[in-house]
């Protein structure tokens, strides 16, 4: 059934669009319609398929580091009220600069290679997911904790054993956030600087005004970012399920 | 477990400049039952959470003791209404839990044996969702049990259950609580008149002694005497909020 609406989705707007490439008449370096992009994608499967390992490459090694930085920073913020004092402004601070202006110092600092953009990665999704896993570390419900209390447990015992696994949920859905934002982090790095990657690829076919390439290059991304998303939350749900 | 002893709560709490409750004395009879009743607000879970040790918002002004001159907070076990059973943890780990927090060895035989008890043992991998709510608080009692303390704290945890459910889980708790000092708050005259081996009524104006009925608890639901008390009790309860 989700499929099948998936499926009707798809078919929907693939009308769509060729409804307009069809009544605007418009040329298709301005507009290729959806044969022929698909006639693009498949002459140059091989091609994107490289361009999409780079990305891909960028985007897990991003999400794992994101995900891993996160969470380290969401304990230490739970667990010293120093530590709220001082790192939580600056990372306010840190989602409040545009990564877009980010972008070119970290090409410069780390090159046009794969680092670089997993950098851009690592800073798009650390916000969401330190804050949501903080969030769910902060809002243990007060009965467990008055329970533990009772039963003289430690700080750290309380954390391992109720905190935690109270927050895990929250963290899940910081993670299926960050699996959407990390590869528009990823993108955004190779529009910078790279010779590699999907948003090389769209921005050099724009660059010749191979629009049909452009957009299949967009759509491969896009097919790929909600596999990636289905993928972690697929990977996600049982430790959301379980803790609920 | 070291032998359960009498139990004092002296002194008055306020929260900001208005009084919560004014000087009281409340004492609780070593291995007995003492039901704290009153309505909503008057300050009964705050003596209880006083005695657990537990943050209340309010300022308290006195002493809490217990007869034998040990520490009260770290020999009370704590039973709210929520049953506050961990969800992700199956019954038998939630039974263990105060071990876990620890870091004490679980000792699995008496867990086993309480499971038994509660009769939980066909449920003891489940997770506390796929149980009822009156399976629910068993293992919370099973947990309390576990803890094995001399004093224990129950927060109306069976103000929640259906009447049938909570008339079980009364006879269960007074029979597995036995040789305890516990103090029991709650809002319902019935659940005091069964159980109260002594009563005492809190509301604005302080708290009164009331006289338990003759039979042992727990008495019978039908028992006229226990019926007469919780007349009585909740005709006082009313009094006094007039």
């Amino acid at each position: 059934m989700k499929l099948l609406s998936g499926l009707a989705a798809t078919l929907f707007a693939l009308a769509i669009w060729q409804a307009i490439v069809s009544a605007t008449g418009l040329p298709k370096f301005i507009l290729p319609g959806p044969a022929l992009v698909a006639e693009t994608w498949w002459q140059n499967r091989w091609i994107i398929a490289e361009h999409t390992w780079v990305t891909a490459v960028e985007v897990i090694i991003g999400l794992a580091c994101g995900t891993v930085l996160g969470v380290v920073t969401a304990l230490q913020l739970a667990n010293s009220r120093a530590a709220r004092v001082l790192v939580q402004p600056m990372l306010v601070f840190t989602q409040a600069l545009p990564v877009f202006a980010l972008a070119p110092l970290l090409t410069l600092w780390l090159g046009y290679g794969l680092w670089s953009k997993v950098a851009m990665a690592v800073l798009i999704i650390y916000f969401p997911i330190t804050s949501s896993f903080f969030d769910g570390l902060m809002r243990t419900p007060p009965g467990y904790l008055d329970l533990a209390r009772t039963m003289q447990a430690s700080r750290r015992a309380v954390l391992w054993h109720i905190r935690i696994p109270a927050a895990l949920p929250s963290l899940a859905s910081g993670m299926r956030l960050a699996a959407v934002y990390a590869p528009i982090g990823a993108v955004i790095g190779e529009w910078v600087g790279s010779s590699q990657g999907l948003g090389y690829l769209m921005l050099l076919a724009n660059g010749r005004a191979k629009t049909d390439l452009m957009f299949a290059a967009m759509l491969t991304l896009g097919v790929f970012s909600i596999l990636l998303h289905m993928v972690v939350r697929r990977a996600t749900a049982g430790i959301a399920g379980e803790t609920r | 477990m070291t032998p359960a002893p009498d139990l004092t709560v002296r002194g008055s709490a306020a929260i900001g400049d208005a009084l919560l409750f004014a000087r009281l004395t409340l004492t609780l009879a070593a291995g007995r039952w003492t039901c704290l009743l009153g309505g909503s607000g008057v300050g009964k879970t705050t003596i209880l959470r006083l005695i657990a040790g537990l943050d209340t918002g309010a300022e308290f002004t006195g002493q809490i003791t217990a007869s034998d001159g040990q520490s009260v907070r770290e020999r009370v076990a704590y039973m709210a209404q929520d049953d506050l059973l961990l969800p992700w943890a199956t019954v038998a780990r939630n039974v263990l839990l105060g071990a876990r927090l620890r870091g004490e060895k679980p000792d699995l035989r008496r867990c086993d044996q309480l499971i038994e008890r509660m009769r939980l043992q066909d449920h003891m991998t489940k997770k506390p969702g796929e149980l009822s709510g009156g399976q629910r608080q068993r293992v919370a009692l099973a947990r309390t049990l576990m803890e094995d303390r001399p004093i224990v704290l129950l927060d109306e945890p069976f103000s929640a259950l259906d009447a049938r459910t909570r008339a079980d889980m009364q006879d269960l708790a007074a029979e597995a609580l036995q040789g305890r000092t516990v103090l029991l708050v709650t809002h319902d005259p019935g659940e005091a008149a069964r159980l109260g081996q002594s009563i005492v009524v809190m509301t604005q104006n302080g708290i009164t002694p009331c006289q338990p009925p003759h039979a042992p608890a727990p008495r019978k639901v039908d028992d006229l005497e226990t019926l007469e008390t919780q007349g009585a009790l909740l005709r006082l309860l009313r009094e006094e909020a007039a």
